[in-house]
């Protein structure tokens, strides 16, 4: 939306989108809470809650079409990620997984749904947020199952393996439970959406600019067009797919913090 | 132009968190897992169990009636042998009883017969002694009369008279 602006306002040049298409400003005046994707992942939250109340108020034994569809949704997260991962213990962890999964979801696909046509997740700190609570919960299940000690022993000095290799192993794996797993987590799902963000915005933009060009850049503008069409498509794909990996990462450390020996 | 943007694109690098978007990812994601885990996640969970109740309570019911639907065929088939059994005995005994009964009939009508058959040569002999002995005196009389007829014709020849009537006498003497 500002790059079109300032496309208008230059009235020539291509400017490619770039990263600051992404610091969408406030809507009201300088508050930094009303901006875009603030609202939208507030629009989630609400739509969401009422899209799966209604689906589940009647939790009837024939279900209805809505309570299907909702269903589906909740039997996938809580039969195919959390039951088949965590294991006997999974009922515990289903809220947070079905809520992590409808959520990043929810953002995710507002990115090709079109008026919103932006994904929340492409802003960095909301992936942060998610990823702090995984870290936190598979870290609380790990000591509270194991205790502190056995927990942090159990991460650093991994059974079965000769003593010396414990120098290069120790801080490998500190590091893998403490700053690799929540920081892939949070910058695979930024990427993704960002990136995805990006490469339509390219797509769809430069599609524009063309058509303002001559002739010849004219004809080319479609084909530019129906690559970005085939993207969204692609994006699509790409967003339900990365709902899908945060959750199943999360259940797979969960499920690894609850093993007796991982 | 160019420039600006390069240098705003230096300041926001897409990696720094901004607070507000902090604050309010952390409330609405809470807002959410409040929501889901209070009012979805129950009423799915229970949908599920009921659903795998009534599936569990059908199948029972389906396993209990296709037993008792076996142990009725059984007890039909049971039965059904059995009526056979019996209609089989009682079409023998049936079969025993008929021909005995025919037997019985074809004795009685034979003795009937012989009795009937009996009774009339009985009255034949009757009619026919009854016959005779009508006749016996139908002849007589019609023989006096004959004979007066004839004694009346040949009164006069006296002598030819005492010699019928005593031919006459002798034939009846000789008859008896």
């Amino acid at each position: 939306m500002r790059s079109l602006v300032r496309l208008s306002a230059e009235g020539e040049g291509f400017v490619p989108p770039s990263s600051n298409d992404f610091n969408l400003p406030p809507i009201f005046g300088e508050n930094a809470y009303t901006t875009k994707p603030i609202f939208m992942v507030f629009f989630s939250v609400i739509l969401i809650s009422v899209f799966f109340i209604a689906a589940s108020r009647k939790a009837a034994i024939v279900p209805s079409k809505l309570q299907f569809a909702g269903e589906s949704i909740y039997a996938f997260v809580r039969n195919d990620l959390a039951r088949d991962v965590i294991g006997h213990e999974f009922m515990r962890f289903v809220p947070y997984l079905f809520t992590l999964f409808t959520f990043i979801l929810t953002n995710n696909i507002f990115g090709i749904v079109p008026l919103l046509q932006f994904p929340a997740m492409s802003r960095v700190s909301f992936p942060y947020v998610l990823a702090v609570f995984t870290f936190v919960i598979f870290h609380y299940v790990g000591i509270r199952k194991q205790g502190l000690g056995k927990y942090l022993k159990e991460i650093m000095f991994m059974p079965g393996v000769p003593k010396p290799v414990y120098i290069l192993l120790t801080p490998i794996e500190l590091a893998t439970f403490f700053l690799v797993r929540p920081l892939t987590l949070s910058l695979r799902l930024f990427a993704n959406m960002f990136a995805g963000h990006l490469l339509l915005l390219v797509f769809i933009m430069g599609g524009d600019h063309l058509l303002k060009g001559v002739i010849g850049l004219k004809l080319v503008s479609p084909f530019a067009f129906a690559f970005g069409i085939g993207l969204t498509f692609f994006e699509f794909m790409v967003q339900c797919l990365q709902a899908y990996i945060f959750t199943l990462l999360t259940a797979l450390y969960i499920a690894g913090a609850l093993a007796d020996e991982h | 132009m160019q420039f600006v943007n390069l240098a705003e694109a230096e300041k926001l690098n897409p990696l720094i968190p901004h607070t507000a978007e902090l604050v309010v990812g952390f409330i609405a994601f809470s807002l959410l897992f409040i929501v889901l885990r209070s009012k979805v996640v129950p009423m799915f969970e229970k949908a599920f169990t009921e659903r795998t109740n009534a599936i569990q309570g059908g199948m029972e019911r389906a396993e209990q009636a296709q037993l008792e639907a076996q142990r009725a065929l059984v007890q039909y088939n049971e039965q059904l042998s059995k009526a056979r059994e019996e209609a089989q005995t009682l079409r023998e005994e049936a079969r025993v009883q008929g021909s005995a009964i025919i037997e019985e009939l074809r004795t009685k009508a034979q003795e009937e017969a012989a009795r009937i058959t009996a009774t009339a040569h009985a009255s034949i002999e009757a009619e026919r002694q009854q016959a005779i002995t009508s006749l016996r005196g139908e002849v007589g009389a019609l023989a006096v009369e004959l004979a007066s007829k004839i004694v009346g014709e040949a009164l006069d020849d006296q002598a030819r008279q005492s010699r019928v009537v005593d031919r006459f006498l002798d034939d009846l003497e000789k008859s008896k």
